[in-house]
């Protein structure tokens, strides 16, 4: 009965191709329009560690008070530390994993002195950031503790930069010479970029097309009088300049982030950290109320505004397309439905129940669905690779087509339009057969 | 013609009025919309930068080895590279002007701070929010402002300093949005204010008619014409070059700069950005706007091809079905005309309604955007424009089933089915 229900539909759908044209037409552009910015949205919300986001957790301590504030901020603490707070948390240790960290931007002379020297991006971190953020080693892993304290002249690489300067080859033990000194490479990276840059949204806002290229231990940056190339926000003016007068001061422009496993540790460290605040004020540093946060690894990205409220705006309006397109779609079918108000009656009048009506027309509106969604998948196909021409770089790259979103995209199709034609469906069903057969 | 048995007609109807109705409104609401954020994309895209952009291009570079600390003896070894670099500048034939800068209109690169009347007020707090180039004697000419009081900087005046150098200057260039802003009688060259809540005064000197923030980004737009230019070329490890060169030569020195930079000095990082004419800049700045405005023109265009579609289709349906009825008035004596204005009207009436509860809606949707979007209030003016739109959408849509209407045969009327 179904494979005949697809013939009848097949044929009516022939009858009025006009009519049909339009219908795959409006859910065709509707459903890639949704996919299209859908595939950009999934690209830019997506939680860049899936498996661990939940025993991340970002500390802020209010060491700016009220008056550090801008109108914007919602009595919000700075979203960034200084580094005496850093240091001091790094030094009590109190998490399973913590790493502050700022970026850098240092310079590489390549081996060959024929070659020009090149800018490179990357992080300040402590040996325990590795391990916390799961970063994927291709050779050699990060460095230990020890190399933190002895503030050793080590770095980790990635994939890229490995590439450029060995060939891509097992570089461990080797030497890079990074602002003019000589460092050992002890791991390299197996292509690790994970948007968006989770572990410091401070500094990249997310998404950036920069590169992270180098890791080298926080101590020894400091040491080495490496400067921050990111963003330094302060509510007073530093009293000594410099690097070391930034250190000094107030300013905030450390990224910090610690693995926190269940909720008996996450209770422990805001215990720590309300304490904290409370010694320091006892000490006379602050004079306003304890205003603290700990937020996990997606509160924190939401609370950054992470997505971009572009991407938001045009999902919005790319579902309001596809409603419309939907409500199109109800309403041809209706008139297609009910300009055979004969044929049903006659059908009806043999016999054929209401529901062998709705199976009959859902039938239809299925293979309109189902057309329009093979329409909506090559629109989707070229909507996403078209839209690296009108967005920024750093988020038109991300966006993909997979199995997943082509699988989405017929799906969401062929539903919806199912669901547009049920009230058209349900119409037919109502038709009388004795009036429909009289006015014959 | 009375409109009465239109309605009595259309309430056989009513489920394919609704949806039309329904269709219409979502269009208005949407469209309305979209439209509003192109305008205000395309608006942002086109407020002048206060630079003469024409022949303009900066180099962004990086000394390698070069001292990092803050003592004399290191900033003096980065004066000299950076002196040195700004005379091979000058000395290229296509070169017009230079200046070393911290940055420039458009590149989101900022240095920002606050202003007050009063010494030692909070560096948060302040009389004004304002965002800082560094430059030399060259600043002015090179970026193509234009002095509106006062003097521009002298040679003499201009100091060199480390970048983390927390010394306010001792004058200033201020742009008229901020000299206006903090004396509102517009006198403000030659008084004195604070920087960054210091104790030492800043004497301004001069003002330029416009200049743009670096940052086009939400958070600056409270001080977007508020900018300060100090005579100071900054010291660091890295420098900025703007250069304007002589006209139609942009392309010859941007090719040029790179080996003479190299030829005085070849421990220097300069990649791929590191030189980049100010087009690409504006460019790149915009581009999410640009992009935002191409979406959302896209997205009102498949919208309104779709509704007419729509329109198309119900109609042609409610014609084929009426034949019997069209015949019949012809055969009484309607004209063609009667006919086709009939089916216009009926769309009126139909499309008004939508574009009823489609005001209510894109309003709606206007709140919404501005809860949790950052937008701004839409102005009345883009429903009324988008109710016409809608409205006009509708009778073309409407006007060829409606003309086939008109062209039934009175002696339909004479046949059955």
């Amino acid at each position: 009965m179904l494979g005949y229900y697809v013939d009848l539909a097949v044929r009516s759908l022939k009858r009025s191709p006009g009519l049909t044209l339009l219908m795959v037409l409006a859910i065709g552009f509707g459903v890639a329009a949704s996919m299209t910015t859908y595939s950009v949205f999934r690209a830019v919300s997506g939680d860049p560690i899936p498996w661990k986001s939940s025993q991340l957790f970002v500390p802020q301590i209010d060491i700016w008070g009220p008056k550090g504030r801008l109108d914007g901020d919602n009595g919000e603490p700075p979203d960034a530390m200084d580094y005496t707070d850093a240091v001091a948390l790094m030094r009590a240790h109190r998490a399973k994993y913590q790493s502050a960290l700022y970026r850098i931007s240092p310079s590489i002379v390549p081996p060959d002195p024929s070659k020009h020297p090149v800018s490179v991006g990357g992080h300040a971190v402590y040996s325990e950031f590795f391990a916390m953020l799961d970063a994927p080693f291709k050779y050699g892993s990060g460095w230990s503790a020890d190399s933190d304290e002895q503030r050793a002249a080590v770095v980790v690489l990635n994939s890229k930069l490995n590439q450029k300067l060995f060939a891509g080859a097992n570089s461990v033990g080797k030497t890079v010479d990074i602002d003019g000194k000589d460092y050992r490479v002890v791991g390299v990276l197996d292509n690790w970029n994970p948007k968006p840059e989770f572990y410091d949204v401070v500094n990249t806002g997310g998404f950036t097309t920069d590169q992270e290229d180098v890791f080298i231990p926080f101590q020894r940056a400091i040491d080495v009088g490496m400067t921050n190339d990111g963003n330094t926000n302060c509510s007073e003016i530093p009293k000594e300049s410099g690097f070391v007068g930034l250190q000094k001061s107030s300013c905030v422009w450390i990224a910090y982030m610690a693995e926190l496993d269940d909720k008996a540790a996450v209770a422990a460290y805001k215990d720590y950290l309300d304490g904290y605040f409370r010694d320091q004020k006892q000490a006379g540093r602050f004079n306003w109320p304890l205003n603290n946060r700990l937020r996990d690894l997606p509160a924190w990205l939401d609370s950054q505004h992470v997505v971009p409220s572009d991407t938001k705006i045009s999902l919005v309006v790319a579902l309001g397309l596809l409603v419309v397109c939907l409500v199109n779609t109800a309403g041809l079918l209706l008139a297609k439905f009910l300009r055979r108000s004969s044929e049903i009656g006659v059908r009806r009048a043999l016999g054929a129940p209401r529901l062998a009506i709705y199976t009959q027309f859902l039938i239809e509106a299925g293979i309109v669905g189902l057309t329009g969604g093979l329409l909506g998948l090559f629109l989707t196909w070229a909507g996403v690779i078209s839209v690296g021409w009108v967005l920024p770089k750093e988020i038109a790259t991300l966006a993909h087509v997979n199995l997943s979103l082509l699988v989405l995209t017929l799906l969401v199709a062929v539903i919806a339009t199912m669901l547009a034609g049920i009230y058209p469906t349900f119409r037919a069903s109502r038709v009388q057969p004795a009036l429909q057969l009289k006015s014959n | 013609m009375s409109v009465h048995p239109m309605i009595a007609a259309l309430r056989k109807h009513k489920a394919g009025v609704i949806l039309i109705a329904m269709q219409i409104a979502l269009t208005l609401a949407i469209v309305c919309n979209a439209i509003f954020i192109i305008y205000t994309r395309v608006d942002n895209v086109r407020r002048p930068s206060g630079l003469d952009e024409a022949n303009l291009f900066l180099v962004t570079q990086q000394w390698v080895g070069a001292p990092s600390g803050d003592d004399p003896d290191s900033i003096a070894k980065l004066d000299a590279l950076e002196r040195e670099d700004l005379a091979a500048l000058r000395a290229m034939p296509d070169v017009e002007s230079v200046t070393p800068t911290n940055s420039v209109p458009l590149l989101n690169s900022s240095w920002t701070g606050s202003v007050a009347l009063k010494p030692g007020s909070d560096l948060r707090g302040g009389t004004a929010r304002t965002a800082f180039y560094f430059g030399d004697e060259n600043e002015l000419a090179t970026l193509g402002v234009r002095l509106v009081a006062g003097r521009n900087f002298t040679a003499a005046d201009v100091v060199n300093r480390a970048m983390r150098d927390q010394r306010q200057p001792s004058l200033v260039i201020v742009s008229k949005a901020l000299g206006d802003k903090l004396f509102p009688k517009g006198d403000a060259v030659g008084k004195a204010v604070y920087f960054n809540g210091d104790t030492m005064p800043t004497t301004i000197v001069g003002e330029v008619e416009r200049l743009q923030v670096p940052s086009t980004s939400s958070w600056s737009s409270g001080f977007f014409w508020d900018t300060t230019i100090a005579p100071i070329r900054l010291n660091a490890n890295f420098s900025r070059y703007l250069i304007r060169t002589k006209p139609g030569r942009l392309e010859a020195a941007m090719r040029a700069v790179t080996p003479t930079l190299y030829k005085t000095n070849p421990m220097r990082v300069l990649d791929d950005d590191s030189v980049k004419s100010f087009a690409d800049i504006r460019s790149d700045a915009y581009r999410a706007d640009i992009g935002m405005a191409v979406l959302m023109g896209i997205v009102c265009l498949i919208l309104l091809a779709v509704t007419a579609a729509g329109i198309v289709g119900l109609t042609s349906f409610w014609v084929g079905q009426r034949h019997r009825q069209i015949g019949v008035r012809r055969a009484l004596g309607a004209r063609k005309i009667d006919i086709l204005h009939y089916f216009q009207l009926e769309n009126l009436l139909i499309a008004g309604i939508g574009a009823l509860i489609g005001i209510a809606l894109a309003i709606g949707l206007n709140m919404v955007l501005i809860k949790n979007f950052e937008m701004s209030r839409m102005p009345i003016v883009y429903v009324l424009g988008g109710l016409v739109v809608v409205l006009l959408l509708g009778q073309a849509a409407v006007f060829v089933p409606a003309r086939r209407a008109s062209n039934v045969p009175p002696v339909v009327a004479t046949r059955s089915v």
